[in-house]
């Protein structure tokens, strides 16, 4: 994916894009495998050190990572 | 003479036998039989030619011996042409009798002794007609035949050759076959080998039967041959052992074929190909951002998307599902285990005999930024009276601020000289090359060692360093506090005059040479006269902020306050905002007589509001005020009312020398003075939560430690350090430790890496001990910083209710009285 918009650097920024797009990709098509009806809405990748959480759409991409400690 | 004749001398029939010289000539006959010899047959042996039809002629083998006896040598006397001669029959016999066997005439003896005639012809075979070189002719036809006939076949022969010159065209005429005699030629003996004769008579039986018992009737059964004995013979098959057959060569063919077999695979040639790839991401150019932000979908997008979002977020915050529970169980299982023996561990101790001796540290400060050094301040050793009379003292030795380093045990890295005793000092928090310090006299120092803060990070011996002093206040400071302020830029003292000040550090870098100033200040109790010191020094002034002065609001007695403890105040605003002053009060504090304000430029100053302005003071005489400092004008009167709702608390019975905020909680604080210490929390104004008891020697020192939430040292007058753990005991101390003889002066703890945590601790003798603290006492358990802020609690509580309980038995009290006086007045009126 293309960032379009971004509070990160450059290189953070697109390395996130293009992997997570891949893997929007791939999450929503196991979804759909599974049922056709189905359609993926949210993703959340939780780790030891953030939580990224993935809004995706037909053209966009929302992603947001969180530092989960509270 | 069938053995000699089978010789093989002669042969009709087949082939001729190559001898070219026919030898000798027997007179015997010859039969030529060819190569069959006679089988058995005693018979003569016909010599002759009949088996060809000639038997008159014989044929012989004339030797040259017998040659030269007849005169029929050959090619002498018998040549081709004439090939006749004429032999008498008594040469011919006299030769046999002569020679006998070897005579040439001897197969022919018998023929020759039976011819009639007188002469024999012997013809000269040159061409093997008959065999052999010589023929005998044995009848005298047959001579006269040949004699004859050849002159007669010359002249038929002749009249051919005429016939055939003179007629070449004329078809031969047909001659039909004459008959010719018999001639045997051999083959006579073949027939009769080939017949069949009996060889033996055979038997004639001759069985003769009456004529008339032929035909007689008979009757025929049947009878089974094995049932009667004898009736048969049978020669029944036996292996015969003595006869066996045994194989000892056998051949066999063998033939080899190799097995067929039909195998196949299929591999996938894979080889190991460099392959790579330079890629660079895609980016959008800013139009483009610009465009597709700007667009209708992306408002769609977002508008759909946001509440999801939100929704996860609101998850997140609500609970933490990273927690790890079995891990956190696991830590408390640790903690609880058994108790180490020691809590403290030496780790090394610093003292100066040049500065050092005979005196006191009265204060110890880490350096903030440096691994292991410590700064202490030295003074004198005075009785509390003597510490009044101070004026009249002369300084014997130089005070100093001496800094430590651990990699130099003996000699100090750096010494900061100064005019007179330090009382107290802090490194700046934001500069660690600024360290502020509080005099005996009331004079407030600033130093500035950024010119040997390379020194000090190489911990190389420095001989001493010079130092710069800036010198201000009169007054004997009790306490210094840096504020924070982004930056810090400010200082707060208090002093046994009653005064808290408010400094404000010069932004910039102080220049070499010191700026100093003196500052007129009316005299109060405790006030020495100024030291001729730092006339030295320029004319700068340095003016605190704000001064308050701490007076009981009823009987308007001063404070003497010698600790102060502040809210620590973080920011979160920008440094671009530039927050020199904590709070720019509205109302100018010229007006009041106590304050001497100057105000920085104000356009710096920004009013913050909803900041903590309360503070604890602890006083010499062991009293903790609770106040603020926040000015406000009286509405009554104009006058600013420095403070209300001071709080007084008496606990102590001397001079108070620790009140120190808990680093873990803001609002709790820890006071040490005299005989017992007190923890104490803002906002609850009924009294300490803790309190401890009176104990045996006094409590000179104090400190919380820096890592675990409900822990705090004491320091006592005879050399031992208290540990005292809340959570586990709250009525005595939970570890106790000697370090020195003397008094403990000082106790100042540091975390100097997550493993290596310290505790300074400086006694009367001047030595300071750095002592290590062990893990138990420096790790805090999982929930430590919840279990200690769940004690202050019920604490809280329990005041609460003891208060209530207090005030509920004092009403009650009332009532018994009133109902005591009601009934005495009853009783008096009775």
């Amino acid at each position: 994916g293309i960032p379009i918009r971004t509070t990160l650097d450059n290189s953070t920024t697109v390395q996130y894009a293009g992997l997570l797009q891949q893997l929007t990709m791939k999450a929503r098509s196991t979804v759909r495998d599974i049922d056709p009806q189905n359609d993926l809405t949210f993703l959340r990748i939780r780790s030891k050190k953030h939580e990224i959480m993935v809004a995706p759409d037909k053209e966009y991409l929302l992603i947001v990572i969180q530092n989960p400690c509270e | 003479m069938s053995e000699n004749l089978v010789s093989g001398k002669t042969s009709l029939k087949g082939p001729k036998t190559s001898a070219k010289k026919q030898k000798g000539e027997n007179k015997a006959k010859e039969s030529s039989k060819g190569k069959r010899t006679q089988l058995g047959k005693k018979d003569k042996i016909d010599l002759s030619m009949a088996s060809i039809g000639h038997p008159e002629i014989f044929p012989l083998v004339f030797t040259t011996k017998t040659q030269e006896i007849f005169n029929c040598r050959v090619d002498e006397d018998v040549t081709e042409e004439n090939c006749f001669k004429l032999i008498k029959k008594e040469d011919i016999i006299q030769d046999l009798k002569t020679r006998a066997t070897i005579s040439d005439f001897h197969p022919i003896k018998k023929v020759v002794l039976e011819y009639p005639g007188e002469e024999l012809l012997v013809v000269f075979d040159a061409k093997f007609q008959y065999g052999q070189n010589f023929y005998f002719v044995a009848s005298e036809e047959a001579k006269e035949n040949l004699l004859k006939p050849p002159e007669t076949a010359e002249e038929k022969e002749e009249e051919k050759e005429e016939e055939n010159r003179e007629e070449t065209l004329e078809v031969h005429p047909y001659k039909p076959p004459v008959h010719k005699p018999w001639v045997s030629l051999g083959s006579e003996k073949e027939v009769e080998e080939e017949s069949v004769k009996d060889t033996i008579t055979k038997i004639k039986y001759m069985i003769s039967r009456v004529r008339r018992k032929f035909g007689a009737p008979i009757t025929f059964t049947d009878k089974n041959a094995s049932h009667v004995k004898d009736s048969y013979v049978e020669c029944t098959s036996y292996q015969d052992k003595t006869y066996s057959i045994k194989m000892l060569e056998k051949n066999v063919g063998i033939q080899m074929v190799p097995k067929l077999r039909e195998a196949s695979t299929q591999t996938k040639w894979t080889y190991p190909k460099n392959a790579a790839t330079q890629y660079f991401p895609r980016q959008l150019s800013s139009e483009e951002k610009e465009e597709s932000l700007s667009s209708e979908k992306l408002k769609e997008f977002l508008t759909s998307v946001h509440l999801r979002m939100e929704i996860a977020l609101q998850q997140n915050e609500i609970m933490n599902a990273f927690f790890d529970d079995w891990k956190a169980l696991a830590e408390d299982e640790s903690s609880s285990g058994g108790k180490p023996d020691v809590y403290l561990k030496a780790y090394q101790s610093f003292t100066d005999l040049r500065h050092l001796k005979d005196r006191t540290i009265s204060w110890v400060c880490w350096h903030p930024t440096i691994y292991g050094i410590i700064a202490v301040s030295a003074g004198e050793r005075l009785s509390y009276e003597e510490q009044v009379n101070l004026s009249d003292k002369s300084l014997l030795q130089q005070s100093v601020i001496l800094f430590w380093s651990f990699f130099d045990p003996i000699h100090p890295q750096l010494m900061l000289e100064c005019p007179e005793d330090i009382y107290c000092f802090q490194f700046s928090p934001s500069d660690p090359n600024i360290i502020a310090g509080g005099c005996i006299n009331g004079q407030v120092i600033l130093w500035d060692i950024s010119q040997h803060e390379e020194k000090l990070q190489n911990a190389k011996t420095v001989a001493d360093g010079i130092e710069i002093t800036a010198v201000n206040m009169d007054n004997r400071m009790g306490a210094t506090f840096e504020n924070r302020a982004e930056t810090c830029v400010q200082l707060v003292t208090c002093s046994p005059d009653g005064s808290v000040l408010f400094w404000d550090i010069p932004a910039t870098k102080l220049p070499e040479q010191p700026s100093s100033e003196k500052v007129k200040e009316e005299e109060t109790f405790y006030v020495p006269p100024d030291v001729p010191d730092t006339s030295k020094h320029p004319d700068v002034c340095w003016k605190p902020l704000i001064k308050i002065n701490l007076r009981e609001s009823d009987t308007n007695i001063e404070y003497g306050p010698i600790r102060i403890s502040l809210k620590e105040l973080h920011y979160h605003s920008k440094p671009s905002e530039k927050v020199q002053s904590l709070n720019a009060l509205e109302v100018p504090a010229k007006e009041s007589p106590y304050t001497e304000m100057s105000i920085p430029s104000s356009k710096n100053l920004k009013v913050l509001e909803n900041i903590s302005t309360d503070f604890f003071v602890g006083t010499e005489d062991g009293e903790i005020v609770y106040s603020d400092w926040e000015m406000e004008i009286h509405s009554d009167s104009a006058k600013p009312v420095s403070q209300k709702h001071a709080q007084k608390y008496i606990i102590h019975t001397e001079t108070i020398n620790t009140l120190q905020r808990s680093p873990f909680f803001k609002d709790i604080i820890l006071s040490v003075g005299g005989r017992n210490f007190a923890i104490w929390r803002e906002g609850v104004t009924n009294g300490p939560i803790l309190q401890s008891s009176c104990s045996a020697g006094r409590y000179t020192a104090g400190q919380w430690s820096l890592t675990r939430p409900g822990v705090f040292f004491i320091g006592r007058d005879d050399g031992n350090i208290d540990i005292w753990d809340i959570l586990k005991k709250t009525h005595e101390p939970s570890h106790l430790q000697n370090i020195s003889k003397s008094t403990i002066t000082f106790i100042s703890p540091w975390t100097a890496s997550p493993n290596q945590h310290f505790l300074a601790v400086s006694d009367d003798l001047g030595v300071l001990h750095v002592w290590e603290i062990c893990q138990p006492l420096s790790h805090p358990s999982s929930n430590e910083d919840a279990n200690v802020l769940d004690y202050f609690e019920r604490e809280v509580k329990y005041l609460k209710y003891c208060e209530q309980e207090f005030q509920e038995y004092q009403e009650l009290q009332a009532k018994t009285e009133l109902k005591w006086s009601w009934r005495h007045r009853g009783r008096k009126q009775v």
